[in-house]
């Protein structure tokens, strides 16, 4: 019963001009854009697609600005006074012990950060982490078309750049790869925080497949998985089973998102 | 009462012979040893702590010399890195200690190994290692599952000898193994292995890149070539020209060589080849058994091999992938390059030079009667058959679409020698041709020998390659030919 809604959505998607349509609708600023709902394949889900509800997500990664201000007007979150359950050493390690970062990074992606401080931004901001599925709802979209994997080339060039490695400076936010929502830079230049960020896989051996829960391993994802071609998708699922909340890496940012206004589907 | 004795005195017997038996086989002779189903291991046996050395590729640590086990500490450190893969060709690849293959470890049977996993805070994934030495679920795959900045730890006890592959299991894995994250852990048997002179580690593994072989610049993954398993590169250890010129293997004439060989793959097995050389010994898939005087040993993706030979006189000997066009057109060559004095008897080097033409007389009459003239035969009829010669006389070398290989074989599809003149195309058939010669701008100079074509079949086999290759009316005739021929 809940195909038809999505498929009528999806064609009323399609009808729409791409100048109207996604515009972010989260109050009066420009900076979050609208998924509507609709559906994804998630990597360890056989060929069963997961309905996902409408939200706002940031058009863009949140940046070592946006996280500094917040740091000022929560200093329990700085570099120096954050607890070590929370973060652990290397929090913000490209910060200087101060605060204060180099001025050319300003509008990059802030990493280094735990699920924990992401989460507290978020919910600072009155928003959330994306959820695992939010988060691949909206990056599976191509730059043309909502669903990336029928559009040519996609999945190749994603992996392209997720497998370079992380450059020693990042680009600023909102440089890269624009995608069909009008959301930017969600593929090659960081991995982000999902709220449910470990709950996909419970292992790091890939290859198994004879447990229980082997629908859920990545790579039983080889046997399992609905779309075994998207490497990308692999990686970025190993990644996240890979964290724990308090952990902080040099290629891990996050941004937020929140439920889609009433009337907004 | 004798009723009774004599079956306990053979009961008695037996406990001492079975027990002699069983000393034996773990002392002395592992060849026996290897029947048996499960390992011996004794963690009272082991002595002190020590750290392992490990070396890159095409160097090996140092031979064990403690007859006790140890605990032994490995620490391994994963750097994604770019690199060249060939000149001026880039690759971003994924190392167990910066190289490809990963660092050589080296431990004895019975050692019990504490292995640190550190995953490089720069580094982009998440890593995990599989050693196919460990005995437990995923080979420490799941233990050692860590994101960049960390570091895991697990222990492990070494209970079969053997040298054996490690990699990443990470998902995806196969991309993982093909951006060259393997190498090698040789777990050393109790007795030790026989003293050689040289020893060296040489890693074969295929790689997938969005550009074709040599094209270059910095080259991406190419997902979809891996999942045909349609490489481009096959090299040994990471790169063309890894074992060549100043980085050849070496030894000198007279010294016993030992190779460690893995294969890391993804997809490809190796068959190991020394040009020049016979394996004297081969512990086939890098187990305990040893074969003799092997050719070609067959190495598994997975899996290795350990080859012993004496390099008995000086030469260049060629490591390769016998599945010969990995070695000449995707890289998979290497170089052992060995000094020291000759011995005629064993080899006498290149006696008397010379190119072998046979007579033109001898060539026709083999062929004599085959074929009708040339005027009895329709145009269509003879470019028929042209293409037929073509086929079976030409495409070998020139190639199917006639556009040879440049710098080795010249064009004969738009080639401007054969367009400007008849006479020469002609003279090259059945003449043979040997020197320098520009085609197209580029410089040939190899050897053509002439072709055991009747008049008429080379007049046939030029109108086709005239007509059909070089989009030309240019007809040669069977006058014209027999003029020519020698």
């Amino acid at each position: 019963m809940r195909y038809p809604i999505a498929v009528i959505l999806t064609g009323m998607l399609l009808l729409l001009p791409a100048a109207l349509y996604p515009q972010a609708r989260g109050g009066s600023d420009n900076s979050m854009a609208l998924i509507p709902a609709g559906n994804f394949l998630p990597l360890y889900s056989g060929n069963t697609r997961a309905d996902v509800g409408a939200f706002l997500i940031d058009r863009l990664p949140v940046t070592n600005a946006d996280f500094s201000r917040f740091v000022a007007d929560n200093p329990q979150w700085s570099k120096k006074a954050v607890k070590r359950i929370f973060a652990d050493e290397a929090y913000l390690r490209h910060w200087n012990d101060d605060g204060s970062f180099p001025p050319e990074i300003a509008g990059s992606a802030v990493v280094n950060v735990s699920w924990f401080a992401a989460q507290k931004y978020c919910e600072c901001q009155g928003k959330r982490l994306p959820t695992t599925a939010e988060w691949e709802r909206a990056a599976g979209a191509g730059k043309t078309m909502e669903d990336g994997s029928k559009e040519p080339g996609f999945y190749s060039l994603i992996l392209d750049l997720i497998s370079k490695p992380t450059p020693a400076r990042l680009p600023e936010a909102g440089t890269t790869l624009k995608n069909y929502f009008g959301v930017w830079d969600m593929h090659g230049v960081i991995w982000e925080w999902t709220y449910d960020f470990n709950s996909a896989l419970s292992t790091g051996e890939s290859r198994g497949n004879s447990s229980l829960d082997n629908a859920l391993f990545c790579g039983g994802g080889s046997l399992q998985s609905g779309d075994i071609g998207n490497y990308a998708a692999f990686l970025r699922y190993a990644m996240r089973s890979s964290l724990k909340a308090s952990n902080v890496t040099k290629s891990l940012g996050f941004r937020c998102v929140k439920d889609a206004p009433a009337g907004k589907k | 009462m004798r009723k009774h004795r004599l079956p306990a005195f053979f009961l008695f017997l037996t406990l001492i012979i079975s027990a002699s038996f069983f000393v034996s086989c773990q002392r002395t002779d592992s060849g026996k040893d290897t029947a048996r189903i499960g390992r011996e291991y004794n963690v009272t046996e082991i002595k002190g702590e020590e750290r392992a050395v490990l070396t890159e590729p095409p160097f090996v640590p140092p031979p064990i010399t403690r007859d006790y086990a140890t605990k032994v500490i490995v620490e391994l450190e994963i750097l994604e890195e770019e690199m060249e893969i060939a000149d001026g060709v880039d690759y971003v690849f994924w190392t167990f200690g910066g190289t490809v293959p990963g660092s050589f470890i080296r431990i004895r049977e019975g050692d019990y190994v504490e292995f640190h996993l550190k995953n490089h805070p720069d580094n982009k994934l998440p890593h995990n290692i599989d050693l196919h030495a460990v005995t437990g679920q995923g080979g420490g795959a799941e233990a050692t599952y860590v994101a960049p900045g960390y570091e895991a730890v697990f222990n492990f006890t070494a209970l079969n000898p053997g040298l054996f592959v490690y990699h990443c299991a990470t998902a995806p894995v196969g991309m993982h193994i093909a951006n060259g994250m393997y190498g090698l852990i040789l777990v050393e048997p109790k007795e030790g292995l026989p003293k050689v002179d040289k020893e060296y580690y040489v890693m074969q593994g295929d790689f997938y890149t969005e550009g074709g072989y040599g094209e270059s610049g910095l080259q991406a993954f190419d997902m979809n070539k891996a999942i045909r398993e349609q490489p481009d590169y096959v090299v040994f250890n990471g790169r063309v020209g890894a074992l060549t010129g100043e980085d050849a293997l070496k030894a000198r004439a007279g010294e016993t060589v030992r190779l460690f060989v893995g294969n890391g793959g993804p997809n490809l097995v190796s068959s190991f080849h020394v040009i020049g050389e016979v394996f004297d010994n081969v512990y086939m898939e890098g187990g305990s058994v040893k074969n003799h005087d092997i050719q070609t040993t067959l190495i598994p993706a997975g899996g290795s091999a350990i080859t012993e030979f004496k390099v008995e006189i000086p030469g260049n000997f060629i490591l390769v992938d016998h599945s010969i066009f990995r070695a000449f057109n995707k890289g998979a060559l290497g170089i052992l390059a060995v000094d020291g004095d000759e011995n005629k008897l064993i080899y006498s080097g290149k006696s008397e030079p010379g190119i072998y033409q046979p007579s033109a007389e001898a060539a026709r009459t083999r062929k004599k009667k085959k074929t009708a003239e040339a005027s009895e035969m329709s145009p269509e009829q003879q470019l028929a058959l042209g293409e037929k010669l073509f086929q079976v006389n030409c495409v070998a070398c020139h190639l199917a679409d006639g556009k040879g290989v440049e710098g080795v074989f010249p064009p004969v599809a738009n080639s401007d020698y054969i367009a400007k003149n008849p006479e020469k195309a002609i003279d090259a058939v059945v003449n043979g041709l040997t020197g320098e010669l520009t085609v197209n701008g580029i410089k040939y100079n190899s050897v053509m020998p002439r072709q055991a074509l009747t008049d008429a079949e080379t007049a046939a086999v030029l109108n086709f390659v005239y007509k059909n290759l070089n989009k030309s009316d240019t007809q040669v005739t069977t006058e014209q030919v027999k003029k020519i021929r020698k």
